[in-house]
């Protein structure tokens, strides 16, 4: 049924709608109205045969998702920020234990400097922990993605983390299609574990392995990955024949086909960018855009021929691998090997700061015209860090540069009104 | 597209408001995206919420830059808050007040808009009467629904009781008709006046 609702109180109906057995959750910052919204409808009993267990912090949150998950439960949470951190080594077990938990990142910063808003940072920390990694480009697509997730985790016995930016899409209010509860019991069947505790069959998940066999487990995981590389377009398509609209799958392009400059990014800001290409493309330029959906496994192929006869190709990134630069830059360098074209890693939103058209359609003309630099960050404030840097270089105890940058910007406003 | 921004303090429902927004013009088949200013909301801290409305789907998600209307839900942020900052100059302005422009001291400021897009309502006091809380969202909408003509007023008030059922919802209801007819009569002055 089509609403106009908030992203995650759409996600927790399709969370709801996937008839999830057992949902745990620390339920204070950061977290969203998601698992509020889930709890809400568990104590109503509009979604029954649902145990809803409030924990005592993230850790345990994923950890007793791990215990239910492995009798057999299908199992749910969601997190952001430090929260992803605090349970990060459960993010690690419960992928190594292949078990097909489906958790939402509500994508947030991560301190410090505290900072609640948008970015990638926490995703993108425990990428390689062996989970699937979806990223939305709408609510709607948000919503969907829970649904092809819980059946891509059951297929392979892996978890899946749904990717969905902080606020700018979880707190937004926007027209979203929810399903019917017939439509996704025909898409999604019951959960048939391939393992599971049972006091009558008794088995044990976790055993401590030596250098003799934990190599081989590592490796079934990548297996596993490569296989979902498969699953993901096949599930996209089931999605689509069923559900009547595009969602998921490995990457979206759009207007790639004559593009001498694509852009590649994930996440909401693909709406935003979409728009910038679509005004360029009035200016006569030619420019198109790749989404990318499934971040792991990385899909180095579609990328590939995608990208290949363009003459650039600009990596818009909501997190900065300090040191390096970009991460998604990385893959997409992987998947053009071989192929020469220009390639610029562009860092953006870091902590809630605003991508806008304008920005955009700046960055990508300086592009069109090769101006840009191997890696460039969007509207970073080069006056603040460059007052910041001298006064490290005036003083050796020049202060904590969170807390100076807040004062240096408080004066600047104060001369200018 | 047709752009609009509110500026309110935590606790007087500018998140709100702009998701009732959106709410109503969904209702006229639209599309529409309400999203707030994402700050660490505190009680009487400034609060921005933004809704976008348009006939094809939004994809834009930046922050609403250059609105064509603002809604003002407490006058005392006048002079704290670069409220109009990149308002169109035909735009709409609505301030919750019980004063007129020249006298809260932005008359000079709005000589140039057009007169019926200027409007200031008294919803505090309509909300304090009517929902007995001087809680000036759902009043404003009504005022908003007047002033603009984007949105039908029967939108407005069925928002309003989709997001506050039963008496609540009715009260408010009550105080943005009070808030619309009060607009309307507003604005007929004025272009009568001009």
């Amino acid at each position: 049924m089509l609403k106009q609702t908030e992203g995650s109180h759409a996600i927790a109906e399709a969370v709801a709608l996937c008839r999830p057995e057992v949902i745990c959750a620390y339920p204070i910052t950061p977290q969203t109205h998601i698992v509020e919204g889930l709890g809400e409808m568990v104590k109503s009993g509009e979604l029954w045969n649902c145990e809803f267990i409030n924990v005592e912090s993230e850790f345990a949150a994923l950890s007793v998702a791990i215990g239910a998950s492995a009798t057999g439960a299908r199992s749910y949470t969601a997190t952001a920020s430090q929260g992803i951190l605090f349970m990060a080594e459960a993010v690690y077990n419960a992928a190594g234990l292949g078990l097909p938990i489906v958790m939402t990142i509500g994508n947030r910063a991560i301190g410090a400097p505290i900072n609640i808003w948008n970015d990638h940072s926490d995703s993108m920390a425990l990428r390689d922990a062996g989970w699937i990694q979806l990223y939305a480009e709408t609510n709607q697509e948000a919503a969907d993605l829970h649904i092809q997730a819980f059946r891509l985790a059951e297929e392979l016995s892996c978890p899946v983390m749904v990717c969905v930016d902080g606020f700018i899409l979880t707190h937004a209010y926007d027209r979203i299609d929810i399903p019917s509860q017939d439509q996704v019991d025909r898409y999604l069947p019951p959960f048939e574990p391939v393992q599971v505790l049972d006091v009558n069959e008794p088995v044990s998940i976790g055993a401590m392995v030596g250098p003799d066999a934990f190599f081989e487990v590592r490796y079934l995981q990548h297996h596993k990955q490569s296989r979902a590389l498969e699953l993901i377009p096949q599930l996209a398509a089931e999605f689509k024949s069923q559900f009547g609209r595009d969602s998921g799958g490995l990457i979206r392009t759009y207007r790639c086909d004559d593009a001498e400059t694509i852009v590649v990014a994930l996440g909401s800001v693909v709406g935003t960018i979409k728009d910038a290409v679509d005004e360029m493309r009035e200016r006569g330029q030619c420019i198109g855009a790749v989404s990318i959906c499934s971040f792991r496994p990385f899909p180095l192929e579609e990328v590939r021929v995608a990208l290949e006869r363009a003459k650039r190709v600009v990596v818009i990134e909501k997190c900065l691998a300090v040191g390096i630069g970009g991460i998604v830059s990385d893959g997409v360098r992987k998947a053009l090997s071989g192929i020469v074209l220009k390639g610029y890693t562009v860092i953006a939103g870091l902590g809630g700061r605003a991508i806008t058209k304008r920005s955009l359609t700046g960055l990508f003309e300086r592009a069109a015209r090769d101006e840009l630099e191997q890696l460039n960050f969007l509207d970073l404030n080069w006056d603040v860090v460059k007052r910041e840097l001298e006064r490290g270089k005036q003083q050796r105890r020049a202060g904590p540069s969170a807390e100076n940058i807040l004062r240096d910007l408080a004066a600047a406003g104060a001369r200018v009104s | 597209m047709f752009q609009v921004r509110i500026h309110g303090r935590g606790g007087q429902g500018v998140v709100s408001a702009a998701e009732m927004l959106s709410l109503a013009a969904f209702d006229e088949g639209c599309h529409a995206q309400a999203f707030p200013s994402f700050g660490s909301e505190r009680m009487g801290a400034p609060v921005t919420a933004y809704c976008r409305i348009d006939d094809k789907e939004i994809r834009l998600r930046e922050p609403v830059m250059q609105p064509d209307a603002l809604i003002i839900q407490d006058p005392t942020l006048l002079h704290q808050v670069d409220l109009f900052n990149g308002l169109s100059p035909s735009g709409y302005i609505l301030i919750n007040s019980t004063r007129s422009f020249d006298e809260l001291g932005i008359g000079d400021f709005v000589r140039n808009f057009p007169p019926d897009h200027l409007c200031t309502v008294p919803a505090s006091e309509l909300a304090l009467k009517h929902v007995g809380r001087p809680l000036p969202n759902a009043a404003l909408l009504g005022g908003f629904a007047a002033i603009s003509g984007r949105l039908r007023f029967d939108s407005v008030a069925k928002a309003i009781r989709e997001k506050f059922p039963g008496k609540v919802g009715a009260a408010n209801v009550a105080a943005a008709q009070a808030a619309y007819d009060s607009a309307l009569a507003a604005r007929k002055r004025m272009t009568a006046d001009a």
